[in-house]
């Protein structure tokens, strides 16, 4: 007798990433997201990459392609900002150690690398990608003051070198009382927050000044990991995302993102709704907490139609699962992006927040996010609307790799 | 005084002498047009709801039922209207009985600490509930009683505890008692008298259920044949024992935290050897025990989250486990556990249930009818049956659709919640606010109060 009926979980993923294969998908409803939807379409997966994109009557499958046939077909996932892969199922209560996205030891790490930290074989991983989760912006969690550096990522792979698509996208900060802890070396106040990440990047300033003064004759100065990340933000290479919810905290951001020149990416940003025109004309990027999110604590005033109200007043928003320090381990992006949908920003936008907005942010566009030829042959299938609650996932696709296929 | 006292005695009164005249006949208030999903029978496409002092009169399709005239009429065409949502599990109102200073307090009420108040309730009926059991938590193998409560937020009611329980037949608050086994209610090391294990956790339970049991023998042998106790040869009060009594004399029904698929059958075990009723509740590993959950009639209160794990035990948490045990023949609901998850989302979840598999049908009972059967409150609550209680919903569409909204909550044909109305919006969508007064509830979780760094 079969006692486990769901337990056998489908082993999707081999132990070296096969060669692409030849992939094609039918699908009732095509969501290119870049353009129209396609009634009765196919999308051609052809070496890992789309060779085309039409109506099934003017789109012939070539020879050797295996058909997946489906209600709905979209771009493949991209969250925005997650800590899966450094955050674990078990929660580390239990000698798992599975916890790796918050380093507690000082306020500001920026050294920390995501490659160090990410665990392609976590579970969790295989969870989101059979629902539709092809790349994710993954790293350091929110919690101290820089918490440490993020990466982008392929959800696929055995190894990180498999996995990853950019070793080193941001710098993970949080402006918030989670990353207060007082007692000197840490902050205990806003006020200290902010002269400590000031103090951090007027020294990683003179630092990226010394080395470019170096003349090349004699010992050039030495390295500091932490200096050398935040020099990288200063120098505008990478985003400083900042963690911030409350509205003085994201004001913080933008005030500090003024003074440095940095990047701004806003994280969470609960309130953001109370500084809809700052953020606008400060042409910062939103990735706005999910939206069943808890309200308590610096979130106590988030809102299910945040993302509606964003985008209404033109702000460039995509919607990220975040960080749970519970249950549940991790959000399901799809499910963030559906109560969106259906609070004011509709299944357009909410699919848009979710594939092509990330996609430009995370300056990956040109592979990912939308259905379009040349792009990664990353797919997620659903027999029905991708965002009604009782739709399944039926399949996922990266460059051409059918990595699920379960329903889920 | 109230002006209009006198008339309302009159008609009172003459009730009361069993009067049915025209003059008599108590306000009625008629729900026409809607999709009425009556829960206990098939959906009525376009229904007529009648509701006549708090109670439902009569449910019957447009055209067949007649709207009595001088009645309220509630225009709900293009809606749909389901029973009141019971919640099995819920810990909204800030809710604390049992402290650390033991793994068992059965005698510990919830009841003594709620904050009827709390902005949680307002949320709870943006989602359409109306029948909560609140309960303590599972970081004690017996944290105290649980208190079943109806969310009568009349207006000009009173907003107490005492206004919103529910009564047993003797008038006492009406409540299961709270139990949990597994990791949640052990302490490394066994301090304060906590378990340290599962093994000690089950002999903890048994010592304190046989302690009850030789308690109750001796006031039963203090207990003439008229049921009169003499005082002087019955043992001491013990308030803990009382309610373990309660438990094994089938007046409260054990709701019992449980995962892991051992847990729950070492809860069957207990239950048998003792003979109490128990509603299992989480049971997120169910999946791998459905036949003998079914097999001891073991009724479950389930809760699906996003993702499994978070903790050891929930690492097996499926979507499927509603729809195994409802092929199982086990009887299904769903609960918030609020903080946990929303109870604004409530009907999400059994949604999620039959993305798993669950049939609409056992999805619909799920967060009605059978949550009300394990609140032993079927008679009252459930579904939309003339005689029961008149709390129902209105929907903009239906119940198992993202897109549906809760428009109306109405609690004993009295209207509670109306998104129309922007207080009421506020708490269904959040924003400024809304959510001032809200404790965060996580159970053993001691790390949230780091801001959920960790």
């Amino acid at each position: 007798m079969s006692r486990a009926p769901f337990a056998a979980v489908a082993v999707l993923i081999c132990s070296a990433l096969p060669a692409a294969a030849q992939v094609a998908v039918r699908a009732e409803r095509i969501h290119t997201v870049s353009g129209a939807v396609i009634t009765d379409g196919v999308v051609v997966v052809s070496d890992g990459r789309i060779a085309a994109v039409g109506p099934a009557s003017s789109t012939p499958i070539p020879a050797g392609h295996e058909v997946l046939e489906a209600a709905v077909a979209t771009p493949g996932l991209v969250d925005v900002r997650t800590v899966a892969g450094l955050s674990g199922i078990y929660n580390g209560d239990d000698q798992a150690h599975d916890q790796d996205m918050l380093e507690r030891s000082k306020p500001i790490q920026p050294g920390l690398r995501a490659i160090d930290a990410y665990n392609p074989r976590e579970a969790l991983i295989e969870y989101v990608r059979s629902l539709g989760v092809t790349t994710m912006h993954v790293g350091h969690a929110p919690g101290e003051l820089v918490s440490g550096q993020t990466m982008i990522v392929k959800t696929r792979g055995t190894t990180v070198a498999e996995a990853v698509v950019n070793p080193f996208f941001g710098i993970a900060a949080t402006l918030s009382p989670a990353a207060q802890k007082g007692g000197g070396s840490s902050p205990g106040t806003r006020g200290k927050m902010m002269a400590m990440l000031r103090e951090a990047l007027l020294a990683a300033r003179e630092y990226a000044r010394e080395h470019a003064a170096h003349d090349g004759e004699g010992a050039p100065p030495a390295r500091d990991l932490e200096k050398e990340a935040l020099a990288a933000a200063l120098a505008g290479e990478v985003p400083f995302i900042v963690t911030a919810n409350r509205s003085q905290d994201i004001a913080g951001a933008l005030r500090l993102a003024e003074e440095f020149g940095l990047e701004l990416w806003l994280d969470m940003a609960a309130e953001a709704y109370t500084l809809v025109d700052e953020i606008r004309a400060a042409g910062v990027e939103v990735l706005l907490h999910p939206t069943m999110y808890r309200a308590w604590g610096d979130t106590k005033n988030l809102s299910f139609t945040t993302a509606a109200r964003l985008a209404d007043a033109g702000i460039d928003l995509a919607i990220q699962t975040g960080f749970e320090s519970y249950v549940p381990k991790v959000r399901v992006l799809l499910f963030e992006a559906a109560v969106a949908a259906a609070h004011g920003l509709g299944p357009v936008r909410a699919l848009e927040a979710i594939t092509l907005a990330p996609a430009k942010m995370l300056g990956i566009a040109d592979r990912v996010g939308s259905l379009e030829v040349g792009k990664d042959g990353d797919l997620a299938l659903f027999d029905g609307d991708p965002f009604e609650y009782t739709t399944h996932c039926t399949g996922v696709v990266i460059e051409g790799e059918v990595v699920s296929r379960r329903a889920r | 005084m109230r002006p209009n006292a006198a008339p309302a005695l009159r008609l009172a009164l003459l009730a009361a002498a069993g009067a049915s005249c025209a003059l008599a006949a108590p306000q009625t208030t008629a729900v026409t047009g809607a999709r009425l999903l009556p829960v206990d029978g098939p959906p009525i496409p376009e229904g007529v709801l009648l509701i006549e002092d708090g109670r439902i009169r009569a449910i019957g399709a447009v055209g067949e039922l007649a709207v009595p005239s001088g009645s309220t009429v509630v225009d709900a065409r293009g809606k749909v209207v389901m029973p009141g949502l019971v919640d099995t599990h819920s810990h909204l109102g800030g809710v604390g009985a049992a402290d650390r200073s033991g793994p068992l307090q059965p005698g510990v009420r919830v009841y003594d600490s709620i904050d009827v108040r709390s902005s949680g309730f307002r949320r709870a009926l943006a989602g359409g509930l109306t029948t909560l059991n609140l309960m303590p938590g599972s970081g004690h193998l017996c944290s105290g009683q649980t208190t079943y409560v109806k969310l009568r937020f009349h207006e000009g009611a009173p907003r107490t505890i005492d206004a919103v329980a529910y009564r047993f037949p003797d008038g006492s608050p009406m409540g299961g008692l709270k139990m949990a086994n597994g990791t949640n209610s052990i302490r490394e090391g066994g301090e304060g008298g906590f378990p340290g294990t599962r093994g000690k956790s089950a002999f903890l339970v048994r010592e304190l259920f046989i302690r009850a049991r030789e308690y109750g023998a001796k006031i039963a042998a203090a207990t003439d044949e008229d049921g009169v106790v003499d005082p002087d040869e019955r043992p001491p009060r013990d308030l803990h024992l009382e309610t373990l009594l309660e438990v094994m004399d089938g007046k409260r029904v054990v709701h019992h935290h449980t995962h892991r698929h051992d847990d729950v059958l070492t809860v069957l075990r207990l239950a048998e050897e003792f003979g109490f009723r128990v509603v299992l509740h989480h049971v997120s590993e169910g999946w791998r025990v459905a036949e003998e959950i079914a097999a001891a009639g073991a009724p479950c209160s389930l809760i699906l989250v996003d993702s499994p794990g978070g903790k050891l035990e929930a690492v097996h948490l499926v979507m499927e486990t509603g729809a195994v045990l409802e092929r199982a023949g086990a009887r299904v609901a769903f609960h918030t556990d609020d903080w946990i998850t929303d109870s604004r989302l409530f009907l999400r979840m059994a949604a999620l249930g039959i993305r798993g598999g669950m049939s609409r049908g056992a999805a619909l009972e799920s967060v009605t009818l059978a949550g009300a059967e394990m609140l032993d409150l079927d008679e009252r609550i459930g579904s939309l049956t003339p005689g029961k209680d008149a709390d129902f919903v209105v929907l903009s569409g239906d119940p198992f659709s993202v897109y549906t909204q809760v428009e109306q909550t109405w609690v004993e044909g009295v209207k509670v919640f109306d998104r129309s109305d922007p207080d009421d919006l506020l708490h269904a969508e959040g924003g400024w606010g809304a959510a001032d007064d809200v404790t965060p509830y996580l159970c053993c979780h001691d790390r949230a109060s780091e801001g959920g760094s960790r």
